[in-house]
């Protein structure tokens, strides 16, 4: 990891190393926050500045935090930055603060957020630090447009709130998919989101754990 | 030096030097936001009362929902006697400043509901005081506008239902605060739901018990008591039970009904 360049660090997590894509971190937010374009823009916003500055506030400090309470220590810088994250939205974003509701302070319990601190910050200097949170909270933040782009079309036919198929409900065509509006129904755009990824990018299939041998027994008839 | 870092002592410096930076950074950031934070749940409240009585603007700014909002007076009211209270009963000087709900989890200032039966809202406890919003032109009271609230699906739902000055006829409905299933209950904030209420009666003649029922398949115009039902939400059954029952508990006798009772006889 030692050479790796500013800009490596900066895109390398948007596509090649997706933390939802690749790593499976950070899905609980990505079901909850991605009904609405509004709503999951502010969500990435809030993530991104979140993993920047406590991979920079974890990088100043690394030299100084004792091993044995270094996970503490972490949680401790993550949880100020959320807390402050989540007093700004309210005094500047209320309503969308309102949707987000407790999202904003589970982003505390973010794996990516944590995985990004103990795996990189702590071995790297502060701005490659900095840059790496903001390369992975984009990373997030791709994934998690692309979800709500979806959610937000056929759930309930608008973008960004503006109605772009109008729906039965309010006297035009469209019957929105129920189904897109609720949690589950993101584990189906980011398994084929995650899909499509693995076809354009070929490496990151996983080795299968094991191989069926041929079936060899012959059957009763 | 990686020895160094490790003993119990420079352990426990680093713990408390680090707690007292970000308890610093946090409680700056919390005091320094309060304001503007009180001013945004401020707006947010006047903005929901104002949409309730369908008197908000599409885009209005703070300063005209501010203005707007000055011509009501902000009332306490005992729900038991139907009378007005004094602020300092409540022990505050501003009637604004009195919070329903929290007075609804303190036992002195609330009254406990014990059966399920006396409690189709699924509030458990009631406030002895509630804090409603008047309007009035020219001395006659024109609108009226009243906190309600109870349990839907996933969520107990806050909100307001606006009446007209006969207390009885409904002028809006809104909820500013749940948490039921988007697209389906949450259509409780759908804007064209929420005019099927507008004319709406609550009591029937005798103005006795109230009588607004949500009911499947939409309203037809020769539907007998088609001016109490109002279309329930598709996919939404027990939401739409839940908005049923908390509008008939809080226009009942356990709610408002005392008091739209001496309003209509001119009492108060």
């Amino acid at each position: 990891m030692a050479d790796a360049t500013a800009k490596q660090v900066l895109f390398e997590p948007i596509f090649s190393n997706n933390p939802i894509a690749l790593q499976i971190l950070g899905i609980c937010s990505a079901l909850a926050v991605t009904t609405s374009m509004n709503v999951t823009l502010v969500m990435c916003a809030a993530v991104i500045a979140v993993t920047a500055f406590s991979n920079l506030a974890v990088s100043l400090v690394r030299a100084q935090i004792p091993g044995s309470i270094r996970i503490i220590v972490q949680m401790t810088i993550i949880a100020s930055l959320v807390i402050v994250v989540d007093e700004l939205l309210k005094a500047y974003a209320y309503e969308i603060s309102k949707q987000l509701s407790v999202f904003v302070g589970l982003i505390i319990t973010n794996c990516i957020v944590m995985g990004r601190a103990e795996g990189f910050a702590m071995q790297n200097g502060p701005w490659l630090s900095f840059l790496d949170g903001v390369g992975n909270g984009l990373g997030y933040s791709v994934l998690l447009i692309f979800v709500a782009f979806f959610r937000e079309l056929l759930g309930a036919g608008s973008l960004f709130g503006v109605s772009i198929m109008p729906v039965v409900n309010e006297g035009g065509w469209y019957i929105p998919n129920g189904l897109l509006l609720l949690p589950p129904s993101a584990f189906f755009i980011i398994g084929l989101a995650i899909w499509g990824l693995r076809v354009w990018k070929p490496e990151q299939v996983e080795e299968a754990d094991f191989k069926m041998s041929r079936h060899t027994v012959k059957e009763a008839f | 030096m990686a020895k160094a870092k490790e003993t119990v002592s420079r352990t426990l410096m680093v713990a408390l030097v680090l707690s007292i930076a970000f308890s610093v950074v946090v409680s700056t950031a919390a005091v320094l936001l309060r304001p503007a934070q009180i001013k945004n749940q401020n707006l947010d409240i006047r903005t929901n009362i104002l949409a309730a009585a369908g008197m908000l603007e599409p885009g209005a700014s703070p300063e005209e929902i501010e203005q707007a909002f000055s011509r009501f007076d902000v009332r306490l009211l005992d729900l038991d006697s139907g009378e007005y209270v004094d602020p300092s009963a409540v022990g505050v000087d501003d009637p604004m400043k009195y919070d329903m709900y929290k007075a609804a989890s303190d036992p002195e200032m609330s009254t406990r509901i014990l059966s399920a039966a006396e409690d189709p809202a699924g509030i458990k406890s009631r406030p002895d005081v509630a804090k409603i919003f008047t309007l009035s032109e020219n001395g006659e009271l024109v609108r009226v506008v009243l906190p309600v609230h109870g349990y839907g699906l996933w969520s107990t739902l806050y909100g307001f239902v606006s009446l007209k000055g006969d207390a009885n006829t409904i002028e809006g409905l809104g909820f500013y605060d749940h948490a039921e299933t988007p697209g389906l209950g949450g259509e409780v904030d759908n804007p064209r739901w929420k005019r099927q209420w507008v004319g709406k009666e609550v009591y029937g003649d005798q103005l006795q018990e109230p009588k607004i029922r949500l009911v499947k398949g939409g309203v037809s115009a020769d539907a007998a008591d088609k001016e109490h039902k109002v279309d329930s939400l598709s996919g939404a059954t027990l939401t739409s039970r839940g908005v049923e029952n908390l509008v008939n508990y809080w226009m009942g006798d356990r709610g408002y009904q005392t008091y739209l009772k001496k309003l209509r006889q001119g009492e108060v």
